[in-house]
């Protein structure tokens, strides 16, 4: 394979992981963004909802990866997997937020931070149980379509991972931008108290963050499976800490930041795990978590200092 | 502690009443047994030292914190625990201490803010309009972002927004806070202006002399306790307020 043709592939390869890591990361920075609370639920929501789409799907019918499904059923099952995985793990986020953090809202130090390890730890262990410590084989139904471009590799999975990735993060943009509740979610996020005073409900906007970060998360967990073709309790860490150190590369608290920090994270753990070694990439993307937080603590796109009062 | 004024306010019906508010932060006693009146139509000031509870004042009316005792009356039914979304569609409406616009946000989008509770667009739309009758500089910032406007500007864009609320009651916490005494003279203008259109404006301010000359009734705290109310003329000519607020101590020493 020529060195274009390994370049292409393994950017292709890393604009895939980055598009899940970004759709993770917008969860943290959401929240983060109004309650400046970091989230570490976060990361097993995202393995839960790897579960709940593969039960879904389960549920329509499609199994194993040795069904596959071509044009409008294939787009309909997609839908639907998607639609409900969101729904539920939205709701998951929802449920969180409301039984474990608001009754800690307005507490000061970290115990609101510590709360979300022990949650997080506990949709872990009730994953563990549930289904028990191996890995397991993702339901498919994906055509194994693939075009070549040089000696690289486009497969439609991988398109398709791209198109919900970028669709989402369209619509979300447009929530924030257009919506009265984006409105009040973005004045919360500058300044709640203020916000307050304008009739703006903040309980509700907080719920309103969960749920969306909590439903990307779901997509995010359902485009893993898909993407490696397997899932297990034990994949939301690694993925959860770098979907946070993309957050964080990014800009904590800002959404264009983590679309492009989670791009990036996911072209620096290809590009270096193929072109310097694979046991490296998590040194790398730590160090970069490291030196951001030393140099740079407010990211690419993060604002030059914090304007609230 | 409390010396009343002989001359009594005018009586109009009261949109705002406070008796006996007692509010805390925690375990910290800030409003102690705080009675206030401010009537439909009227401008109403409230001075005091610093720490006095004067903000604390102004967060109680918009429920951002609740009291402990006693009851907080707004057009005759008690507000104490309504949630401050219900308390903005009412007709309360703020312009906070600092202004507190959002930053990032552009000038329109703050004024759009204001007017969060309304469903009415076409009505939010004339609003729009009267506001800039009222504060025609604002009209060539609109695209520019909150957080780059000179303070003045800042206070500007606080009124406008609060006004876009279409309030009967106007909370305003120190307007003239920081501005050039021109700039005061504007501020206090405009805040006559808006209540000849009907507002009734509560108003913590610093400037004193500024505040009673346009109010018609004044309150004085300290430490969290009404000790003094009256006319504002009454306050004017008390020799405690004078001393206190007026900046005529030099002069009684000399
Ligand atoms: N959120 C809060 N938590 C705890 N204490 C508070 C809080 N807000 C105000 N206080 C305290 O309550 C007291 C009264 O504060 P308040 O802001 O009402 O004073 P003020 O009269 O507006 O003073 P200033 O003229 O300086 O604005 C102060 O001692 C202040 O430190
Ligand atoms: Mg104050």
């Amino acid at each position: 394979m020529s060195f274009q043709d390994l370049l292409l592939q393994q950017i292709i390869n890393g604009v895939s992981l980055g598009a899940m890591y970004a759709l993770l990361a917008l969860g943290f920075t959401m929240v983060y963004g109004i309650i400046e609370l970091i989230n570490f639920a976060h990361f097993n929501v995202f393995m839960v909802g790897s579960f709940v789409a593969m039960w879904i799907m389960g549920a329509m019918g499609i199994v194993g990866q040795s069904e596959v499904l071509y044009g409008l059923p294939l787009v309909g099952v997609l839908l639907v997997t998607l639609i409900a995985t969101m729904l539920i793990t939205g709701l998951l986020g929802v449920l969180i937020e409301r039984v474990a953090l608001r009754p800690l809202r307005g507490v000061a130090g970290t115990a609101p931070m510590i709360t979300t390890i022990g949650l997080s730890y506990i949709l872990f262990n009730v994953i563990l149980l549930a289904v028990g410590a191996d890995s397991k084989n993702y339901t498919n139904p994906l055509p194994r379509t693939h075009w070549e471009i040089g000696e690289a590799v486009l497969r439609l999975r991988e398109l398709l991972l791209w198109g919900i990735s970028i669709g989402l993060m369209v619509v979300l943009h447009y929530f924030v931008r257009g919506t009265k509740m984006g409105k009040a979610m973005q004045a919360t996020a500058q300044d709640p108290e203020a916000a307050r005073m304008m009739g703006v409900d903040v309980d509700r906007v907080v719920a309103m963050a969960f749920f969306l970060g909590s439903a990307l998360a779901g997509a995010a967990g359902m485009i893993f499976g898909l993407y490696y073709n397997f899932t297990s309790f034990i994949i939301g860490y690694t993925a959860g800490l770098r979907a946070f150190t993309a957050a964080v590369l990014g800009g904590i608290g800002n959404i264009p930041g983590a679309m492009l920090g989670g791009i990036l994270i996911g072209l620096i753990e290809s590009l270096g795990g193929h072109f310097i070694a694979v046991r490296w990439t998590d040194v790398i993307i730590f160090s970069i978590l490291v030196l951001v937080l030393v140099f740079r603590p407010t990211g690419l796109l993060g604002r030059a200092a914090p304007t609230k009062s | 502690m409390h010396i009343s004024d002989a001359q009594q306010q005018p009586e109009r019906r009261p949109l705002l009443e406070f008796s006996d508010v007692d509010t805390y932060y925690g375990e910290m006693h800030v409003l102690k047994g705080v009675n206030y009146r401010v009537g439909e139509g009227e401008i109403v000031c409230l001075l005091g030292g610093n720490a006095s509870g004067k903000s604390t004042t102004m967060k109680t009316i918009l429920g951002i914190v609740t009291p402990q005792r006693g009851t907080v009356t707004y057009a005759g039914e008690t507000i104490n625990t309504l949630p401050t979304a219900d308390r903005v569609r009412k007709g309360i409406a703020p312009v906070p201490e600092a202004r507190r616009l959002f930053p990032r946000m552009s000038v329109l989008e703050n004024l759009y803010m204001g007017a969060f509770t309304r469903e009415d667009k076409a009505e939010i739309e004339s609003d729009l309009e009267r506001v800039f009758g009222l504060f025609p500089r604002i009209k060539e910032r609109l695209k520019q972002s909150a957080g780059t406007l000179s303070g003045g500007e800042q206070q500007m864009v606080a009124m406008a927004r609060a006004l876009m609320a279409r309030p009967k009651l106007l909370c305003m916490d120190e307007p003239s806070m920081g501005l050039s005494p021109l700039f005061v003279e504007q501020v206090f203008d405009l805040i006559q202006a808006i209540n000849r259109q009907g507002t009734t404006i509560f108003m913590v301010e610093q400037n004193a002399n500024m505040a009673l000359s346009i109010a018609n009734y004044g309150y004085v705290l300290q430490t969290g306790e009404v000790v003094l109310s009256g006319s504002a003329q009454s306050l004017r000519d008390n020799e405690m307020v004078r001393q206190a607020y007026l900046g005529e101590l030099k002069v009684a020493a000399h």
